[in-house]
């Protein structure tokens, strides 16, 4: 895009925008007029100080720099279930630029309980497509990759590239400890979380570090007490959330809420736990 | 020897939040987690002392144990 193009468009914003707010109706007229991409007009707007007004309310704790930093940003999603789910909207609404989402599943009446993304109308539809519908429907300044299948050795690399955080939204141990391999070979930090009944708990983990192969040493059943506990609606919404809060922390380099430790939650008994990992255990991850 | 027993999320149910166990020298995690009737597959992390440990790992006088159960649901 030439100067003066992106001049002429910044000055169409400008002119339009209302107390530095840009409203939702203009971008989308200047995307027509100019025949630009929803996102490529929010770039715009917020390199000229002009913050689309979908995101006022978040004002005071994200600034227009890291507006523009969360719209170049792209994390992948993996799985969108009862966690992919909600992960996938808050980062929609958000603003975050590109999201990639993996799922090979379709809706089925058991995930009405409790996965945002599943409605009457969608069962038997691929996740990825109700995940690319509802984001579109929410924010057409996000650009979403989908991925019709199974996260694996094969696909990570495609998955994976550009991908600035990976979100754990997974339900099977296995899946997940290739998904933490694949990320500390691709230098990814990866935000898991996991759920069961009213339990829960959130990590982060950089490159390097091996708390989640502390977690899961061993467990080949690939599945933990959520096969007999269930999981309701509020956990996988709790959950989901801590890690977004996490997610946007890494995206915005502010200090993380999690480093080299696990929380784990409690909704029955309203507890949260930390559990500590010391530094030492950094050796043993062998690193590539 | 006495050693604290911690459980942790369902681990509870009709269990224990917090116990004194008066248990032999030389008795495992494992041994612990069995005479509680909760099986290896079932147990995610665990701690003595805050660290992490393994159901291999025998307990010292006046350790404490915190047990949280295998979560792997999305």
């Amino acid at each position: 895009m030439g100067d003066d193009f992106v001049q002429e468009i910044a000055e169409f914003l400008q002119k339009n925008a209302e107390g530095g707010l840009l409203p939702f109706s203009v971008q989308q007229e200047a995307g027509q007029r100019f025949s630009l991409h929803i996102a490529e007009v929010e770039e715009i707007s917020l390199r000229h100080d002009l913050l689309p007004a979908r995101y006022q309310r978040n004002r005071t704790m994200i600034s227009l720099q890291q507006q523009l930093s969360l719209l170049r940003s792209k994390v992948a999603v993996f799985g969108c279930g009862g966690l992919g789910g909600y992960i996938i909207e808050e980062l929609a609404r958000l603003g975050v630029g590109r999201i990639a989402v993996v799922d090979p599943d379709v809706f089925e009446e058991h995930n009405l309980n409790r996965q945002l993304l599943c409605t009457l109308e969608l069962l038997g539809i691929k996740k990825v497509v109700a995940a690319e519908q509802r984001v579109a429907a929410v924010n057409p300044a996000v650009r979403l990759q989908a991925f019709d299948v199974a996260f694996g050795q094969s696909n990570s690399a495609e998955i994976l590239n550009g991908v600035t955080v990976a979100a754990d939204a997974l339900d099977s141990i296995p899946v997940r400890l290739e998904l933490v391999e694949a990320c500390n070979n691709q230098n990814i930090p990866l935000v898991h979380g996991a759920i069961a009944g009213w339990f829960g708990h959130v990590a982060v983990q950089y490159p390097g570090e091996n708390i989640l192969q502390h977690l899961y040493a061993g467990k080949k059943t690939g599945h933990g007490v959520e096969k007999r506990l269930g999981n309701p609606s509020f956990t996988p919404a709790a959950i989901a959330s801590l890690e977004v809060a996490e997610i946007v922390k890494i995206l915005l380099k502010t200090e993380p809420l999690l480093p080299r430790r696990y929380l784990a939650m409690d909704l029955y008994h309203m507890e949260f736990t930390e559990v500590f990992f010391p530094d030492g255990d950094r050796e043993l991850i062998k690193r590539k | 020897m006495q050693v604290t027993v911690k459980l942790f999320a369902n681990f509870r149910n009709k269990r224990f939040k917090i116990m004194v166990q008066t248990i032999a020298s030389d008795t495992t995690v494992g041994a612990i987690v069995s005479e509680l009737d909760i099986t290896e597959e079932e147990v995610g992390v665990i701690l003595i002392n805050g660290r992490h440990g393994s159901l291999d790992q025998t307990l010292a006088e006046g350790d404490t144990l915190s047990l949280f159960p295998l979560i792997g649901g999305g």
